[in-house]
């Protein structure tokens, strides 16, 4: 027998525990048939198809989809990348309701946030930014639709979710503005709300109705936080779940040209 | 064998009975094996499904090929005559699917790793790109708010200043501004149901590619109007000269 040298022997040894760990009781209750973290995974036409079908989360996916649009060019990922900011700012956002009262301490949080809280600056910045990159791409998204043609026949519908969708964006990203109670949260959203009472007939119950009485107050601070941390989000995950069923149920992504 | 429950029975009992036009005690004694089974003598009622229209009007070609079913004069299938009157609706085959035998040949691919490897990879410089860029950049946080002290010009945020610059050009309280708006929203939603243009290409569809890029156009310049040129007093300033009024971006400038 050919003597081993000690690196094929930890070589071997390690492929081996690998091979009783993967194959053992415990990987395979956790990991269903055809997960590359099981015993055995070998690259095949039936395992691909499996890794999609058996996985929760990956099965919002088809098990295979049209060629052309899985090119980066034709979507450039705009409508993944929406879905994925909104998770990255649901993260970044509980993170953050750790440290914040939308009480008249909103303002001294945010600051206690930022200075004596570790991460806390990178956590506040990446929430921000995510939302503002969010409404440029969800606005993106939605010109890449357009100029595709993709909202035509059978998917007219999905369009009409869309923008209900564009609208839920502006909404979350207006009333996380007034949070930090600071002079440029409670202007910018003074003017924004002064906006909504020029609508016609019920410009003022509107306004009202959104700053909790006549300006932004306190009361308009813990109603956006409501708003924000709560209902829309709520609300927009019902519209995304039916626009990502759609997408498959009009027959995958649209195109090609 | 199972016993079937008695109410079960007497259900079936009179089914059997009001279709076959006998009587339930004739019938729940048929069915319990005491008495000969009544036998029908006329071809029983069997109603067809059809909801797809006649499969020439789809696809003339094919309908040619196979004929209708009905054609085929069916062989007498005399044995358990019950099984035809106490027949169910399970399910509802769609004709399309089974008619239209070949379906269009598609060119597909696996979605992983296909489309799984290049969604990872971007989300990945996504979530890089953000970490660096909250790293670099520091968000803005100024004075507490103070209701008392308006600043000027006091700036609405980024994705709606376009609508200030616009609001800025009428008295909103006469002209009514949030009409066109709300009805803009309106069309907006419809569009796919206005036009009505089936064409993808954009050389097919010319008018509404101008028309979606004069709007991004003009929603751009707007925008960057309100957020480069205007200063106290909602003034014509320009960012060169007279500096720039936007601090939801450029606080990060001052900070620290
Ligand atoms: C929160 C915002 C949104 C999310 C998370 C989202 C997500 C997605 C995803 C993942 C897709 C699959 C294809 C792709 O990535 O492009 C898609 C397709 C689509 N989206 Fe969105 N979307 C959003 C907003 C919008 C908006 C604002 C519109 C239009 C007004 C829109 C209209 C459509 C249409 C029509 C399709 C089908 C496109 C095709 O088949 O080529 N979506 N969306």
């Amino acid at each position: 027998m050919q003597k081993l040298s000690l690196r094929d022997r930890i070589k071997k040894a390690r492929a081996s525990a690998s091979d009783s760990f993967r194959g053992g009781k415990l990987m395979s209750s956790i990991f269903r048939p055809g997960s590359p973290f099981r015993k055995g995974y070998v690259d095949s036409p039936r395992n691909r198809s499996y890794v999609v079908m058996n996985n929760v989360l990956y099965h919002l996916h088809p098990v295979k989809v049209k060629r052309h649009g899985v090119r980066l060019s034709y979507t450039l990922c705009l409508g993944g990348l929406s879905f994925f900011l909104f998770i990255v700012l649901t993260i970044t956002g509980i993170w953050l309701m750790f440290y914040f009262r939308p009480t008249e301490l909103a303002y001294v949080d945010i600051q206690t946030l930022q200075t004596s809280i570790a991460f806390g600056s990178l956590v506040r910045n990446m929430h921000r930014w995510g939302a503002h990159l969010m409404v440029l791409v969800v606005f993106l998204h939605m010109s890449r639709v357009f100029y595709h043609g993709a909202y035509k026949a059978p998917r007219e519908f999905n369009w009409v979710i869309g923008v209900i969708l564009l609208l839920l964006t502006l909404l979350l990203s207006f009333t996380g503005y007034l949070l930090p109670w600071d002079q440029l949260a409670i202007w910018a959203v003074t003017v924004g709300g002064n906006m909504a009472g020029y609508t016609p007939v019920i410009g003022a119950q509107a306004k009202f109705g959104l700053f909790a009485g006549l300006e932004a107050t306190t009361a308009t601070l813990l109603r956006f936080y409501v708003l924000h941390v709560l209902f829309l989000p709520f609300i927009i995950v019902i519209f995304m779940a039916v626009h990502f069923w759609r997408v498959r149920k009009d027959g995958g992504i649209s195109g090609p040209l | 064998m199972v016993d079937i429950p008695e109410h079960l029975l007497q259900r079936s009992a009179e089914a059997r009975a009001k279709a076959l036009g006998i009587s339930v005690e004739q019938a729940l004694a048929e069915m319990k094996g005491e008495s000969d089974p009544t036998v029908i003598s006329k071809e029983p009622e069997v109603k067809t499904i059809d909801e797809t229209p006649a499969p020439a009007a789809e696809t003339p070609a094919p309908a040619a090929e196979t004929p209708a079913p009905a054609a085929e004069t069916p062989e007498e299938v005399d044995f358990a005559p019950e099984v035809k009157v106490t027949q169910r609706l399970l399910t509802v085959v769609k004709a399309k699917p089974i008619q239209k035998a070949v379906s269009e040949p598609v060119d597909k691919v696996n979605t992983w790793p296909h489309l799984m490897l290049p969604e990872f990879v971007s989300l990945m410089a996504m979530t890089a790109f953000l970490i660096l860029l909250s790293a670099i950049l520091q968000a803005p946080l100024l004075e507490e708010a103070n209701p008392n002290v308006t600043p000027n010009p006091a700036k609405a945020p980024w994705y709606f200043l376009g609508l200030q610059e616009l609001l800025s050009y009428w008295d909103p309280q006469i002209a009514g501004v949030m009409i066109p708006l709300v009805l803009g929203i309106a069309i907006w939603m419809a569009f796919p149901y206005i036009d009505r243009n089936p064409e993808t290409h954009p050389s097919k569809r010319k008018f509404a590619i101008m028309f979606y890029t004069f709007f991004l156009a003009g929603a751009g310049v707007l925008t960057i109007i309100g957020v480069l040129f205007r200063g106290p007093g909602w003034n014509w300033t320009y960012p060169w000269i007279d500096g720039i009024w936007f601090d939801d971006l450029l606080d990060w400038i001052h900070f620290e």
